[in-house]
Order: C-alpha cells, then sequence, then structure tokens
C-alpha cells in the first residue's frame, strides 16, 4: 500500500484521531448513530443500514435463484436429458420462480424504498423504524428458510403458484408445499410491513415544502405500490392461510371431494398474482423517471402524466387476474371483459414510455451506465409489452398460454421492465450508498452482455412457445426439433450469467478504490443529492426546507433549515399530508435489540407449524414476550415525550 | 413549444429543432399523438379477439361426436358416448376422430389440474377436479395431431401426451366398430400363457381388458391396445422391445409414473408381451 509520506507525517496519532472521530461523530449526530460493533450493528433502526442490508440481501436471492435458472438451463439445453430427473426440475423451477417474485423483486424494490424514500423526502429515518428492522430480518429467515428447504430436497415443487389440489394435501405429498406456503407467510408479513412504513413516511415525514406534487417520481411510484401491497397481500395472505389449513388440520377449502372447490384457488391467488407483478414494474418505472431526468438534464416530461398513469396502473392492475385463467371455463362475456381491461393497461405504461421518449429527446443526454440501463429497457420493455397484447386477446392465448411463449413474454416484462432499471439504479444511486463510484468501463461490459445475453436467452423461447413447448416440463423428445433453440437460449444465459459476474467484480472494486464520488456526481435535482455520500446518520444536519419539484436545480428550490430538532433525543418534523407544512415535533424511537428477538421468536413460530399446528399455540408465547418487551415504555423516555410534544 | 419546458437551462437551436421534429410526426399522420395511442391497443385487437371468439363459439353441433375425456396423472382416458349404451366403448391415450364432423369434448379431471391441448385443432381447456368444461372443435383435414398436457401436473407432465388421429368418416367407423369388441381370446400356447400371467400378476388389478376378468380402472384399458401407436401417453413406440422395457422398469423410463416395476421372468414377460400384442 502506498502511504503519502506528508500526509503521514502531518496526521495525528492514528488512535487519538479515531477516538476524536467517534467522539465528534457521537456529538454531531447523538441518537442518530448506532452504537459501534456488532451490537450496534444487530440493533440498527437505521433506514439506510437495515435498507442496504436489504438489498444486498435481495440480490444474494438474485444470484441463487439465477444459480437455479442455470441448472434448468443446463438440463433443457439438449432433447432428452438426463441430467436432472423431475423430482429434482420441478423443485428448481418453483424455487426459481418463487424466489425471483417473492424473495427477489418484491422485496428488493421495497428495500431500493427503504434506503430512498427517506432521502428523497428529505426526512431523518423511515417511519416505524423498528418494525422496519423487524421486517428485514423475518425475511432474511423467511428467505433463507426456502435455500434449506431445497437443499435439503425438500423443496417446494408445484411451481411458483401452486396450483391446488396439486400442492394440496392429497397430491402435494410430504412437507414441500408447506415450506412454499409458510414462506408467503413470511414475505407477507414483511412486505405489508414496508408498506405501511413508505406510506406514513411519504404522508407525514415530507420535508417542509415538500408538498405532494413536488414529490419525486419514484416516491410516487412507491407509494402506489405501497398501497396496492396492502389491497392486494390479503386475499394471497388467506389463499395461502387455507392451503396450510387444508395441508395441516384437514380443512377442504380446495378439495372438490368434500364441497371445497380448486378453482378458488387460481381466483385468490391471481387477484394478488396479477397486480404483483406491477408491485415489480412500477418502482422499475420510477427508476427509469428519476435516471432519465438526471440523465437527460431536464425535468421530466409530464410529471402529472405519469403520476396519474402510476394511480390508473394501480387500479387498473387489480381488474386483469383472470387473463391468467383463460383456459378455464369462464364463460365468454367475462373473458372479453379482462382482455379488455388487459389492453387498457398497455395505455397507462405506453403515456409513460411518451413521457420518457419526449424526455430524452429534447434534454441533452449523458451516455452513461445507468442511461445504457434505460435505453435498454426501453426497447426489451416494448417487446414484452406487445406480447402481452397479444397475450391478451383469448384465442391467441389459448393457443400460447404455458408455452415457452408465456416465459419468453414474462422475462420481457420483469426482466426488461424491472431488472434493468435495477441495474441502472444501482449504477446511479451506488455514489449516494457507498461514497465512490462504480467503474465505466467494467459497467459498460455489464450492460452490454446483459443485453446481447438477455435477448440470445430469451427471444428464441418466443419461437419455441409458437412451435408448441410447453413451460414446466423438464425434458423434450429429440423429434419435436426444439433442440437448437434451446442450446442458444442456454448460451444466452451463460452470457447473463457472466454479465452478473462482471457486475459483482465491479462493486466489489469500487467500493474499495473506486473514484471517490462526491455529494452529487451526476448533478442530479432530488434531495437524495443534497446530504453527503455515504448520508450521515439521521441523513440531513439540519433537515432542509423545499420549494419545488427539482430542489437542486431551482433557484428557489431549497428556501430554508429546519432548526431546533434535537438530536438526543433524534427528533423529526412531521408534516401535513397535503401540502408538507410544519406540524409537530416528534420523538424517535431508538435502536434496540427486540426487532430481531420478535423475528426470530416469529420465525420459530412460522416453521414449526408447517409440522404441527400446535405450534401456532405455543409459537405466539415469545412472539407475545418479546413484543411486550419491545414496546415496554421506559419512565425516562415517557418523561423525554411528554416534555416535547406539546401542541404548538 | 406545449409542453416543452427549459425552466432549469436554456434550450439550444438543436433542442427546440428536435421539439419541432417530434410534433410534426405527430400530427403528420393525422391523429393526435393521444389518439393513436388508444387506437392501436384498444380498437384493432379487442375486434380481432371479440370477432375470432365468436367465430369459434358458432360451430354447429348437431350432428357432433360425443366423447368424455378424463385426464389422470399422467394418462388420457377416453370413453366414445353413444345414445346406445351397448355402443359406447373406452380406449386411452389416443383419440380416433372422424375428419369434417365436429366433435364436443366433456373434460374431466381425475386427481390434479390438467389442460387439453392439441395445438392444431383447438386452444387450451382446462380439466379441474369437481368440474366439468367442454371443447367443440372438427379436424377439416385427415392426419395425426399431437396433443400435450399443457398444465402443470406433477411429475411427468412432461410425460402426459395425446394422439388424435383424424380419419375419413368411413375409416373412423371402422376403427370404431373394432374398439366396441371385446378382446379377442388368444390362440396361440404363448399368447395363452401371457394371459394367464396378466390375470394372475397385479397387472389385472390397474388395467381392464373386456372380456377378461381384468376389470382395473385405474390405468389405461388394454383392450386393443395393440392398436394405439405408442405407450406411456406418447412416451415411447409401441414395439414388443420397448413394451417389455416399459412392463419391467417403467420408473426408469417416466419416473415417478404410477404404474410399479414388475420383476417377471423371461419367459413370463415375452409371453405378457406376446399376449398385448394379440390385443389389435
Amino acid at each position: 500500500m502506498n502511504v503519502d509520506a506528508t500526509a503521514g507525517a502531518l496526521a495525528p496519532e492514528p488512535r487519538s484521531e479515531a477516538s476524536v472521530a467517534e467522539l465528534l461523530h457521537a456529538r454531531r449526530f447523538g441518537a442518530w448513530a448506532d452504537a459501534p460493533g456488532w451490537l450496534g450493528a444487530l440493533c440498527t433502526i437505521d433506514h439506510k443500514r437495515v435498507g442496504r442490508r436489504f438489498i444486498v440481501t435481495a440480490f444474494g436471492f438474485f444470484i441463487a435463484g439465477g444459480a437455479v435458472a442455470g441448472l434448468m438451463r443446463l438440463q433443457l439445453a439438449r432433447p432428452d436429458s438426463t441430467l436432472i430427473g423431475p423430482d429434482l426440475y420441478n423443485q428448481l423451477f418453483t424455487v426459481h420462480g418463487t424466489t425471483m417474485m417473492f424473495v427477489f423483486a418484491v422485496p428488493i424494490m421495497q428495500a431500493m424504498g427503504v434506503y430512498f424514500v427517506p432521502l428523497m423526502l428529505g426526512a431523518r429515518n423511515i417511519a416505524f423504524p423498528r418494525m422496519n428492522a423487524y421486517a428485514y430480518w423475518v425475511y432474511l429467515f423467511g428467505g433463507a428458510m426456502l435455500y434449506v428447504a431445497l437443499v435439503l430436497n425438500i423443496g417446494p415443487d408445484a411451481g411458483w403458484f401452486s396450483y391446488t389440489p396439486l400442492a394440496g394435501p392429497e397430491y402435494g405429498v410430504g412437507k414441500r408445499s408447506d415450506f412454499w406456503a409458510q414462506l408467503i407467510t413470511f414475505t407477507e408479513v414483511s412486505g405489508l410491513l414496508v408498506s405501511i412504513e413508505i406510506i406514513t413516511t411519504v404522508f407525514k415525514l415530507r420535508a417542509p415544502g415538500m408538498t405532494l406534487n413536488r414529490m419525486p417520481l419514484f416516491v410516487w411510484a412507491m407509494l402506489v405500490t405501497s398501497f396496492m401491497i396492502i389491497f392486494a397481500m390479503p386475499a394471497v395472505m388467506m389463499a395461502s392461510t387455507s392451503l396450510i389449513l387444508d395441508r395441516l388440520v384437514g380443512t377442504h377449502f380446495y378439495n372438490p371431494a368434500e364441497g371445497g372447490d380448486a378453482l378458488l384457488w387460481q381466483h385468490l391467488f391471481w387477484f394478488f398474482g396479477h397486480p404483483e407483478v406491477y408491485f415489480i414494474f412500477l418502482p422499475g418505472l420510477g427508476f427509469v423517471s428519476m435516471i432519465v431526468g438526471a440523465f437527460a438534464k431536464r425535468p421530466v416530461y409530464g410529471y402529472v402524466a405519469i403520476v396519474l398513469s402510476l394511480i390508473a396502473t394501480g387500479f387498473l392492475s387489480f381488474g386483469l387476474w383472470v387473463h391468467h385463467m383463460f383456459a378455464t371455463n369462464v364463460p365468454e362475456l367475462g373473458k372479453s371483459f379482462f382482455t379488455a381491461a388487459s389492453m387498457v393497461i398497455a395505455i397507462p405504461t405506453a403515456t409513460q414510455i411518451f413521457c420518457w421518449i419526449a424526455t430524452l429527446w429534447t434534454g441533452r443526454l449523458v451516455l452513461r451506465t445507468p442511461l445504457y440501463f434505460i435505453l435498454g429497457f426501453f426497447f426489451i420493455l416494448v417487446l414484452g409489452g406487445l406480447t402481452g397484447i397479444m397475450l391478451s386477446a383469448v384465442p391467441l392465448d389459448l393457443q400460447i398460454h404455458d408455452t415457452f411463449f408465456v416465459v419468453a413474454h414474462l422475462h420481457y416484462v420483469l426482466i426488461g421492465g424491472a431488472v434493468f432499471p435495477l441495474f441502472g439504479a444501482f449504477y446511479y444511486w451506488f455514489p449516494k450508498v457507498t461514497g465512490r463510484m462504480l467503474d465505466e468501463t467494467l459497467g459498460q461490459w455489464n450492460f452490454w452482455l446483459f443485453f446481447i445475453g438477455f435477448n440470445v436467452a430469451f427471444f428464441p423461447m418466443h419461437i419455441l412457445g409458437l412451435q408448441g413447448m410447453p413451460r414446466r416440463v423438464y425434458t423434450y423428445a429429440a423429434e419435436s426439433g426444439w433442440g437448437t433453440l434451446n442450446l442458444i437460449s442456454s448460451i444466452g444465459a451463460a452470457i447473463i450469467v457472466v454479465s452478473v459476474l462482471l457486475f459483482i467484480v465491479n462493486v466489489a472494486r469500487s467500493v474499495r478504490s473506486g473514484t471517490p464520488a462526491g455529494a452529487n456526481p451526476w448533478g442530479a435535482s432530488t434531495l437524495e443529492w443534497a446530504t453527503e455520500s455515504p448520508p450521515p446518520p439521521g441523513n440531513f444536519h439540519p433537515p432542509l426546507a423545499v420549494g419545488g419539484r427539482e430542489p437542486l436545480w431551482e433557484q428557489e428550490g431549497i428556501v430554508g433549515r429546519v432548526d431546533g430538532l434535537k438530536n438526543d433525543p433524534p427528533e423529526v418534523l412531521v408534516t401535513t399530508l397535503l401540502d408538507a407544512l410544519p406540524h409537530h415535533r416528534f420523538a424517535f424511537p431508538t435502536p434496540t435489540l427486540w426487532p430481531l428477538i420478535a423475528a426470530i421468536a416469529t420465525t420459530v413460530m412460522f416453521v414449526s407449524s408447517i409440522f404441527t399446528p400446535w405450534a401456532v399455540i405455543w409459537g405466539t408465547i415469545p412472539i407475545a414476550i418479546a413484543l411486550i418487551a419491545w414496546f415496554w415504555p421506559s419512565r425516562e423516555e415517557t418523561e423525554k415525550h411528554k416534555r416535547m410534544e406539546r401542541a404548538p | 413549444m406545449h409542453g416543452a419546458h427549459f425552466d432549469y437551462l436554456p434550450a439550444t437551436q438543436d433542442i427546440l429543432e428536435r421539439v419541432g421534429a417530434m410534433e410534426t410526426i405527430a400530427t403528420e399522420g393525422g391523429y393526435p399523438l393521444a389518439a393513436a395511442a388508444l387506437q392501436f391497443p384498444l380498437h384493432e385487437p379487442v375486434v380481432a379477439s371479440v370477432l375470432t371468439d365468436r367465430a369459434l363459439a358458432r360451430l354447429p353441433l348437431s350432428n357432433a361426436l360425443h366423447v368424455e375425456l378424463t385426464a389422470h396423472q399422467w394418462w388420457w382416458q377416453a370413453r366414445y358416448d353413444d345414445a346406445d349404451p351397448s355402443r359406447t366403448f373406452e380406449t386411452a391415450n389416443e383419440l380416433h376422430l372422424p375428419a369434417g364432423r365436429p366433435v364436443l369434448l366433456t373434460l374431466h379431471a381425475d386427481d390434479v389440474i390438467h389442460s387439453f391441448w392439441v395445438p392444431n385443432l383447438h386452444g387450451k381447456k382446462d380439466l379441474i377436479p369437481g368440474r366439468t368444461a367442454t371443447v367443440a372443435f372438427r379436424a377439416d383435414a385427415t392426419g395425426t395431431y399431437r396433443g400435450q398436457c399443457a398444465e402443470f401436473c406433477g411429475y411427468q407432465h412432461a410425460n402426459m401426451a395425446l394422439l388424435v388421429i383424424a380419419e375419413p368418416p368411413e375409416r373412423y367407423e371402422l376403427w370404431a366398430a373394432a374398439e366396441r369388441t371385446s378382446a379377442p381370446q388368444p390362440t396361440e400356447p404363448l399368447a395363452q400363457r401371457g394371459q394367464q400371467v396378466f390375470l394372475q400378476s397385479t397387472c389385472a388389478m390397474c388395467h381392464a381388458i373386456a372380456g377378461t376378468p381384468a376389470n382395473g380402472r385405474r390405468a389405461p384399458d388394454l383392450t386393443h391396445v395393440a392398436s394405439r401407436r405408442r405407450i406411456g401417453a406418447g412416451t415411447l413406440p409401441n414395439d414388443p422391445v420397448t413394451l417389455s422395457a416399459w412392463i419391467s422398469d417403467p420408473q426408469r423410463i417416466k419416473p415417478g409414473v404410477n404404474m410399479p416395476a414388475h420383476v417377471l421372468p423371461g419367459a413370463d414377460l415375452q409371453a405378457l408381451v406376446a399376449y398385448l400384442g394379440t390385443l389389435k
């Protein structure tokens, strides 16, 4: 390691420097700062630490889910392959789908919200920060449970939408589908809690002056997504709970022989499952809006149109679920309604695409990696959207439903619509999170390999589907003639693997030795760029008051600072819902270990109840103890609150 | 310059020209941009979709052939219906249909959800336990059409094919007449021994052969198994070699299938295969 001699001579003793820094840190940030060491790390309720952890964990599951997909592509690369038998293959595709939908995509979008929504709003932390920590731990343990089950060869094997009766007690033998259903419970708990935090943060913790119509578009996307989660998740919660009851205590919700209904599952699941696609997609659109604005160096064209489109998508997405079920005996007229609704939802998405094209066309483009990913997004998403319109037409859908055409479509929409913007977002916000830039050359390689690999892997699947290859088959006969296209597809998958490995190398190198970024390396307009990189505990010292939609670009964008908020106890300013007028001071919770303990207790109950229904009874006792301890008010704290929380 | 605001940086001539070009394209097409955006996704595909659906639903069914198709893990059971109950008959994994005559399939599922899909004849229709669905279509050209289960149904979803053979009506009638007969009594000594093997081993517990005491209902009806082209729901061609491999160890060929392995002495196996070969 090279050490600059002069700098070494001028620097004080390392030991005293460290202790002085710690002292200054504590004085400057007061109770916002975590205790040092591993205890502080476990107790933390800082939305940035929890959010970073959330993002890294979800990305880890992305790698795991991708590795599982790689095994599937290995098996399908040749016809009549005997590499992987049906038993393992069924587990692999179930775990792949479940991971990507429940353990990667939704959580990582929420995690990005957990990290960036408070920063973009000028807030000092996320609302309900202890709940946030709890949501993370529950999510981590749930995801880990899925992979423990897979490694033990008891992974779920009925597909990521677990249709009954295949997943029911009669045909889903062993504990495999129970692990699936219980994973859903874990992700439900985590997803709902984070949604509540984000909505509350957006409504009550905005910087003074940040009226609703000045909020960054990503925040709007997360707000709409959070509401959708709150309305959609109860359906799958009911569905998975009844499935567990059928399997564990012998109820007959889905058993037609005893008056239940196998089709009920599909309605409940897709009433959640279709909006779920949009939980993943809308935050992706939010990333696009942010990056397009920053790299076209102008405000995004059509702010109001984009916001209304997001809200319209949120509503419409609840009216499409039956298009997953066109092959069941739904009445013809009913199908036509869902066809129309499925086509109508193209309009708000198209509106946004037109707004971004207008922005890019009239901007001065800075062609860096984040923007490349967004341009890739346009290409892929439009293709996926067009095949979506094809799928919404009943007669066509009945031919290509449940074939590789659908596999191609959903990957074009989800990877194009969410993963490309997500990688763009990684490159865009990495400097904010770490204080260092990601390497541009590696970024270009990352993008081009991903873009080419993606199209090589997934475009042939359209043709395979049209040639009649059903999805979820562990093998196919050589005489089917699907071998070549499948081989090409597997080669594409290998290119994606290389691309993602390059990204990991880029992150690992840049975290340590990337170019220092400074507060606002891209010259962007929103509030997260107004604080240091990485942002200090408590985010803004002091918090800012906002005067416009693009605070860092406008003359009057930052109109003042909020004085008089203490750091100990950590105080925040609660503002009004519409106009973000200062309303009252509020003392924030402080770090504690109880969310982790409560999450462990919850995990014990959830996992044990796979094996015995009585766990639901005795498992609540430790949870109750943990929650009581968590919420137990101390005399000292109550006094503080009483002194402070007075009506103005 | 409607909608283009440059509040934060002055717009260059270059940018203004691009904005102008964009507006020109929108107006040149004769549609305002928003109207064009609505027209494409809403209008044409919906109309096309509804018209196609209506055309499909108007197939006349007055002289339709009626078949009850029941899906099992992982095979297809077909019962050809007739007004005269004595003329109904049963087969498996292979449908013969008269070309040019409409067919009405009534769909049931015995265990989990399956989906009926013969791409060149009709779109998918799910077979759902506890529910009955119908699908009506007509094969206009003679030929062999491969169908396949299209809803994931467990281990052997990949090997659950259904062959549909559309033939001229007179050939279909010949086939149906043959199917209505009971299995011929074996005349060769080897086949006679094979019948004994069949009836005395576990085969008869699941399979039925009309004209013999074998009356199992859990597996494909074998009355005319030798007339079928493939075995194991499309998995293998139907010839003595594959048949004996299948009987000895079906799990190796179709892992997870509900048929157990049968360890028969070589001579018994040979006799059994010979007997099955007579079931034309």
